[in-house]
């Protein structure tokens, strides 16, 4: 597989949340906005590169037995590192997230990646698929932000562009699920056409 | 480099070590963030304050001070001073009735006890719903009222307030809330 393929594929082929279908509980619960998704996105691509490239010069150090509990201090350790700067420097953002940004540590996609390729590639080849993966997860919750506030709101970043209120249900919990079904549903589309 | 065998000594290596570097780090970052986040914490209650009070030339975190409630805890109260003169009050109050349970407001009042305006602080209101209580046309219609002279209530309690649709809940706790900020001053005789 080439490096460009390896980052394309977190994209469509292999996106963390619309095909593997992990990270979901973030992805249904900071989505209320395009902003706040991406955002959320954003935090989580971070901690994904820093630990790809951590843990795959690492892996020969680590012994098998004990990987996972090694995995995790390192995770939790850029995940802590995210959390002070997020407060320090976009408060608002921090607090709209709010318990989201510390439950990073305990994200499949996260730990998922640890364990299922950066253990076993080398440092360049995880910080790649790090960026890919983390990338395809921020604009998997871009678009499904983008899609509740237009729905849900009648607002896309904030700016509003009909003055009564949008489908309420789309900002609420069922409209997440909603959104998501049909994401999914446009992804496993076109995955079926270019193949 | 070899992969290392699982054997005790060499886990408690890899663990420890990595637990140190680990550690090492986050006291370095914290080192670094701790006065930036002090500051933002800081910056964000001083704009509150001068959103809701007149103009003033004080520093009321400075002079800040406590006013018990009467039921138990206590709040914090901004004096605002142009020159001395007190101009209003800012209050940091809070309510436990709100949708999501806690939320606080910075609450402003002139001398006389008339509301100069207020803003929300923290909250854990449900987005686009009871979020909407942030936005002026919501908390712009408590502007010059009295809560003195009629209780702040919504309409639907026989109030004068305009709930937010759909958001009933937070509208009458953001009521309850600023109502408990000015109980507080007239209790301390200071309205």
């Amino acid at each position: 597989m080439s490096q460009l393929q390896n980052f394309t594929k977190g994209f469509i082929r292999e996106n963390p949340l619309l095909v593997l279908v992990l990270g979901t509980c973030p992805a249904l619960a900071t989505t209320t906005s395009s902003l706040n998704g991406m955002g959320m996105g954003i935090a989580t691509t971070f901690v994904l590169i820093c630990s790809n490239v951590v843990i795959s010069l690492l892996s020969d150090l680590i012994p098998d037995k004990v990987r996972i509990p090694a995995f995790i201090v390192i995770i939790a350790s850029f995940v802590t590192i995210v959390d002070l700067i997020m407060q320090a420097f976009v408060p608002d953002l921090y607090q709209a997230l709010g318990i989201f940004i510390p439950l990073i540590v305990v994200n499949c996609i996260v730990l998922g990646r640890a364990e299922a390729f950066a253990s076993k590639n080398k440092t360049l080849t995880s910080l790649i698929d790090g960026a890919g993966m983390g990338l395809g997860f921020t604009m998997a919750l871009g678009l499904l932000g983008a899609m509740r506030e237009i729905l849900g709101e009648g607002a896309i970043f904030g700016y509003k562009f009909i003055k009564s209120d949008g489908i309420l249900v789309f900002i609420l919990a069922p409209g997440a699920f909603i959104a998501l079904g049909y994401v999914i549903a446009l992804v496993n589309k076109i995955r079926k056409t270019s193949k | 480099m070899a992969k290392s065998e699982s054997t005790l000594k060499n886990m408690m290596l890899a663990l420890t070590l990595i637990a140190t570097v680990s550690a090492a780090g986050l006291g370095f970052v914290y080192e670094l963030t701790k006065e930036p986040i002090a500051l933002s914490v800081l910056n964000k209650k001083l704009n509150a304050i001068r959103e809701v009070v007149p103009e003033f030339t004080n520093n009321p975190d400075d002079e800040m001070f406590r006013l018990a409630t009467g039921e138990g805890d206590s709040l914090e109260v901004y004096p605002a001073k142009n020159n001395g003169e007190i101009v209003g009050y800012a209050v940091n109050t809070y309510t436990n009735n709100g949708f999501s349970g806690y939320f606080s407001v910075m609450a402003g009042f002139r001398p006389d006890g008339s509301i100069s305006g207020i803003s929300v602080l923290e909250h854990k209101e449900t987005p686009g719903l009871g979020t909407k209580m942030a936005e002026p046309g919501f908390r712009n219609q408590f502007t010059g009222r009295n809560p003195g002279e009629s209780i702040l209530k919504v309409r639907k309690d026989g109030g004068e307030i305009d709930a937010i649709t759909a958001a009933t809940i937070s509208s009458r706790a953001f009521c309850e809330a600023v109502q408990r900020a000015y109980n507080t001053l007239e209790k301390g005789g200071l309205k």
